[in-house]
């Protein structure tokens, strides 16, 4: 028997996400998927999935769960406190980067984000159906997630199957960024800007302004200018997630996760897959500056994060069981 | 023959979109020629998808006038897959068979039109030749974008030309038939918009539970059909009901075409 959760909190703007939804993009459907790709594996890894399991992502006030059917692990990282109710009216801090075994009536309260993303797992996996090869919500287009939507309250929320229920708890050290320029390749349309423009995006701080969402990030900051006024449209072409493109105000906006598939403003440039990740974390009223790389540099980059993410995953260690019977157990109900 | 063809290489532009996509430029305006190279470099590749290099890209984008190929940095090397389009692009030419061809039913009545009798009395024509002329034209799919299934396509008579509305409307009904410039679309749900809506399909240009969920692809050519009110609010209930044949709009023998 699986296990199931029910939102008792649907908390503000939490959806299920995972790796994301490639092959649709020339139909108008985004790519999707966590904006912290490697807090959400930390959060699977945790949970004792596999990387790519679809989670809960938290930008502002996370839910309030409880457990329905059959015992499930939970593991929160990002930067909250969460707690959980016992069954039998017990109160007990459930803390971040640590997991947890939860039985039926047990409710975790997770409760604010203090600024960046942070992420839920359970063990299995969030078992939403998969639309078009994927679990993330889409909410334009009213798929994956809950029918299309964020949770709300009353939903049922599935879980899959655990590779290895009966293993201990798993904890490790937060994984942390560091504050470093965000590092972008200059293009597709460096050429719209003039030189100036080029070395004010370069050599200045862009401050992160309150209209921020899953579409993009709105910074403040010296405004880029076009080299005519013309320049600052073109004919719509391609953009991805990381993509700076200036309108007319010369302020920059940064693409995320669920941005449109293609734009008409132009691009100054994009930023780097392996900076993704802790862009999503900057919170508003964060200064970013920024730093041009080439392709071997940004290649290099995701080779050293994806290794610093192995390095990270064999620091995570198994607590010394408690009470092994009660364990058991629970786990036995599945 | 062709102006952009330089010492036998046909030209193009490779720009980085990052370190997970490239975009082969064609040019930079709306021009039915440079889309028939971007549907030719996307059919080159798709026939080239096996080889090893090419197995790393995860999506591929056309639009009016470029090519945006979305790829897996750590599956392959990124220079090298760029070189590989460009060179690709510089050979494979221009796309010479048509896509799909749509015929597909509009309904002009008044409730459904907000625009159309302001768009005829500008352009000094009634109604009824406004509805000829739309219906007369052939559209070329550029690409599907700004929302899932939303298809942009060229081909509006220059004498139905207009700009957009001054102030966009707060919510255009799903499935009206919108144009601006030399454009015409369909909104797929109903959404802000600042086009000039004209009338309304009752065709869903997205169902999210079909494995192919936008109706209409980049290439493809669209004409439309009037029809009545109540043929209207038959398929509309057919559509909603599951019940219409996306093939049934497909223009399928030479001798449908007439």
């Amino acid at each position: 028997m699986s296990s199931v959760l029910e939102v008792t909190h649907p908390g503000l703007g939490n959806g299920i996400q995972d790796a994301g939804r490639f092959g649709y993009r020339h139909m108008g459907i985004t790519v999707s998927g966590c904006l912290d790709r490697i807090l959400a594996r930390c959060a699977n890894a945790l949970a004792g999935n596999a990387t790519d399991a679809a989670c809960i992502e938290v930008r502002v006030m996370g839910p309030a769960l409880r457990v329905t059917q059959g015992a499930v692990r939970v593991a929160v990282v990002g930067n909250m406190a969460p707690k959980v109710r016992r069954a039998d009216g017990r109160q007990e801090d459930a803390p971040a980067w640590r997991s947890l075994a939860l039985e039926p009536g047990d409710v975790l309260e997770t409760g604010t984000v203090r600024g960046g993303v942070a992420y839920i797992a359970v063990s299995g996996g969030f078992a939403t159906p998969v639309q078009l090869g994927s679990r993330s919500t889409y909410q334009r287009a009213l798929i994956g997630g809950i029918d299309g939507r964020l949770l709300a309250k009353g939903d049922s929320l599935p879980c899959g199957v655990p590779a290895d229920p009966r293993q201990g708890e798993r904890h490790a050290t937060p994984w942390c960024y560091d504050e470093s320029p965000i590092r972008v390749i200059l293009g597709p349309q460096q050429e719209h800007f003039t030189a100036e423009a080029l070395q004010e995006f370069l050599n200045s701080a862009y401050t992160v302004t309150p209209q921020m969402d899953r579409m993009g990030m709105r910074l403040d900051g010296p405004p880029l200018q076009h080299v005519t006024p013309e320049a600052a449209d073109i004919v719509s072409d391609g953009v991805t997630p990381g993509v700076i493109q200036v309108p007319g105000n010369g302020q920059p906006i940064i693409l995320l996760a669920d941005c449109q598939t293609v734009g008409g403003y132009p691009k100054i440039a994009t930023v780097i897959s392996a900076d993704l990740p802790r862009l999503a974390q900057r919170k508003p009223g964060d200064a970013l500056r920024f730093r041009a790389v080439d392709a071997a540099e940004a290649k290099a980059a995701l080779l050293e994060l994806e290794s610093r993410w192995l390095a990270w995953a064999e620091t995570i260690a198994l607590d010394a069981p408690v009470d092994g019977t009660d364990d058991e157990a629970a786990w036995a109900a599945i | 023959m062709n102006s952009n063809e330089t010492g036998g290489m046909l030209s193009a532009r490779l720009l980085p979109v990052g370190d997970t996509a490239w975009t082969v430029e064609f040019g930079n305006v709306i021009d039915p020629a440079l889309h028939a190279r971007v549907l030719g470099l996307a059919e080159a590749l798709e026939q080239t998808r096996e080889d090893a290099l090419f197995s790393a890209i995860v999506d591929v984008v056309p639009t009016f006038r470029s090519l945006t190929v979305h790829f897996d940095p750590l599956r392959c090397d990124g220079q090298r897959l760029g070189e590989a389009l460009l060179h690709l692009a510089q050979t494979s030419g221009a796309k010479q068979a048509v896509g799909r061809q749509w015929c597909l039913p509009v309904c002009f009545d008044d409730e459904f039109a907000p625009d159309l009798a302001e768009l005829a009395h500008i352009k000094g024509m009634t109604r009824e030749a406004v509805i000829d002329r739309l219906t007369a034209a052939e559209f070329r799919v550029y690409m599907i974008g700004f929302m899932p299934g939303f298809p942009y396509m060229g081909g509006l008579p220059p004498e139905l030309q207009m700009p957009r509305l001054a102030s966009p409307r707060k919510a255009v009904p799903e499935r009206s038939l919108a144009v601006a410039g030399e454009m015409c679309a369909v909104y797929p749900w109903e959404s802000p918009g600042g086009w000039r809506l004209l009338g309304r399909t009752p065709v869903p240009m997205f169902s999210a539970a079909d494995p192919v969920p936008a109706l209409l692809a980049s290439g493809d050519r669209v004409r439309w059909r009037a029809i009545d009110r109540g043929t209207y609010l038959e398929m509309e209930a057919a559509a909603k009901a599951g019940m219409l044949d996306r093939n049934s709009l497909l223009v399928t023998g030479e001798g449908d075409r007439s």
